[in-house]
């Protein structure tokens, strides 16, 4: 076992812990620490996978940026220790979502194994094929962990999902604003 | 780069960690003086004259050189970590332990993660190539400052939280709204840096600090070039530093002692030794991305022979840089009173958003006029 694969297995232990810790701890501020350690253990495995830039958008956006504004509303509006135990869940819901866990897990096996990744221990690169779903040579973009292809890719090939997810911020941007925003009284009056 | 060394891991992996030891040393030591730095610019500016008394027994008894130091206040430092060491340890029985004692800790943690992509000079072989000082030079140095920086605020908000104390607590909401609303400012003021850096035909990448350094040597510097930039990364940097007039987060007019109300002896120290840490090194950020880093002055290549000379000198050049701006931290801390809680937001929001913004648009369409007429910035 190499230095990397040991560290892939310290990170990645950590990063599934983290999950189910957040998941069962009962104290809200405890689950967010927790997902804290996940999110910063899955950019731990992106380093590994040379995939720098990613890691360190995945702390800057969501260990840094996201989670601050999970506990900051955690904390600001005091729940206590309480407040994350649930109520005995039904039995049909758990056998419900029991099932669709395995299925997922299934599903994800199944993908994995059509394309190579889990049942062949000699598919070395754990890429996939940049030739899928390309029909011209040209629009093939080379296997790059560079800042700049990122941009390159983002800028044309992906140009119109880019733009649609960008316009969907924008509709969930106005959607808050509309939600938060208290009606002025003196509007009523007239 | 060390070629001529053993190839052996271990060897290679002890190297590192030496090298990481030495820089803890060297920024630990910046800090604790910085803190010295403080009590003796802060005496200079109010007419008094500050800490001068801590002497050590054999030191202060060699004639002129002894009373020399001993005024000075060097020693100073030593007696305050000491005090930290030895003072009794107290915890209040309200405090939620665990994360009473983990708070201090994830202070000082990330303070002393960045310095790990903290470029400090330029190696010159004999063989004429040029290295980086750096314990890791990444292509995404930048980037990183900014993503482990930004985990500092949970130590902040932990402490405030865990305390189980309402001025504490205010403290560590104060703390988490202000590193949000300010890194949003600080980051889009550095994108017209990247922009200009890695203008089309440029040499260095725009996001590495090493390169956006050695784009200034004989050139302009980049707080010439883009001065709004750096007066909204300046002014973010006090905010994410939590110097005044910015810090909310202890003011103790209001606040007794903001987040670090109930804390005591050490675990002070370390919230302490954190925030010095930290204005050390945004101290060394700013000279990198702004005053050219290692380079001499701005319009004039480097004088300094390209040899181990003229490394030395390159790194004394930058530490000179960086005490500076710490000397600069300190003078406005003296200088200005502290804002009120909502005019720190108002800013934040209202004033410094929107200009960064604007200075984005505004350097987005120079760098496309110069990439069209395909000439080069200065």
């Amino acid at each position: 076992m190499s230095a990397v694969d040991f560290l892939f297995w310290v990170f990645a232990v950590l990063s599934v812990g983290g999950g189910l810790s957040m998941v069962f701890s009962k104290h809200p501020v405890s689950a967010a620490m927790f997902m804290i350690v996940s999110l910063v253990a899955i950019a731990a495995l992106f380093v590994l996978l040379d995939a720098f830039f990613l890691a360190v958008l995945q702390v800057l956006v969501y260990a840094g940026a996201v989670m601050v504004l999970f506990l900051f509303i955690i904390m600001l509006l005091d729940v206590g220790p309480n407040a994350a135990k649930q109520k005995i869940v039904h039995w049909k819901v758990g056998i419900l979502g029991l099932l669709s866990s395995i299925s997922l897990v299934f599903v994800l096996f199944l993908l994995g194994g059509e394309a190579g990744y889990i049942w062949s221990p000699d598919s070395e690169s754990p890429w996939p094929d940049p030739k899928l779903g390309v029909s011209s040579a040209e629009d093939i973009l080379p296997f790059s962990t560079n800042v700049s292809s990122f941009g390159y890719g983002l800028m044309t090939k992906y140009m119109l999902p880019v733009q649609i997810s960008g316009f969907m911020l924008l509709a969930a941007m106005i959607g808050v604003i509309i939600l938060s925003k208290k009606s002025d009284p003196r509007e009523n009056d007239s | 780069m060390f070629d001529w060394l053993p190839q052996n891991v271990w060897f290679s992996v002890g190297l590192k960690v030496f090298f990481a030891l030495m820089m803890i040393g060297a920024v630990m030591t910046m800090a604790g003086y910085s803190v010295l730095a403080e009590r003796k610019v802060s005496a200079w500016m109010q007419g008094r004259v500050g800490p001068n008394r801590t002497a050590l027994p054999f030191i202060d008894y060699i004639p002129i050189i002894g009373p020399f130091l001993r005024k000075l206040g060097i020693f100073q430092p030593l007696a305050d970590g000491l005090k930290f060491l030895f003072k009794e340890e107290i915890v209040p029985g309200h405090v939620n332990k665990f994360y009473y004692y983990l708070a201090p800790l994830v202070a000082l943690v990330p303070a002393l993660t960045t310095m790990t992509v903290l470029p400090f000079g330029q190696m010159y072989w004999p063989d004429g190539t040029t290295s980086i000082l750096a314990l890791a030079d990444l292509e995404v140095g930048i980037l990183f400052v900014f993503a482990v920086s930004s985990l500092g605020v949970y130590g902040i908000a932990l402490a405030g939280w865990s305390s189980n104390n309402k001025y504490s607590f205010l403290g560590g909401i104060r703390s988490s709204a202000q590193m949000i609303s300010y890194e949003l400012a600080m980051g889009l003021s550095l994108l017209p840096v990247f922009l200009w850096v890695a203008v089309p035909g440029a040499q260095e990448s725009g996001l590495s600090i090493s390169g956006i350094a050695n784009s200034q040597e004989g050139a302009a510097w980049l707080f010439l070039v883009q001065p709004v930039s750096a007066l909204v990364f300046l002014i973010a940097l006090f905010a994410e530093t939590n110097r005044l007039p910015f810090d909310m987060p202890e003011s103790e007019t209001d606040l007794v002692g903001g987040f670090h109300t109930e804390y005591g002896s050490f675990k002070f120290g370390i919230f302490f030794v954190a925030e010095y840490a930290h204005i050390v090194i945004g101290s060394a950020i700013f000279t990198l991305l702004f005053l050219g880093g290692w380079h001499f002055l701005p319009f004039m290549n480097d004088p300094w022979p390209a040899n181990w000379i003229g490394t030395l000198l390159g790194v004394g050049w930058f530490l000179a840089k960086t005490v500076f701006l710490i000397f600069f931290f300190i003078w406005i801390r003296w200088t200005l009173p502290r804002f009120r809680y909502d005019q720190v937001m108002h800013l934040g929001w209202t004033k410094l958003l929107p200009l960064a913004l604007a200075n984005l648009i505004v350097y987005v369409i120079i760098v496309t006029l110069i990439d069209q007429s395909n000439s080069t910035p200065f």
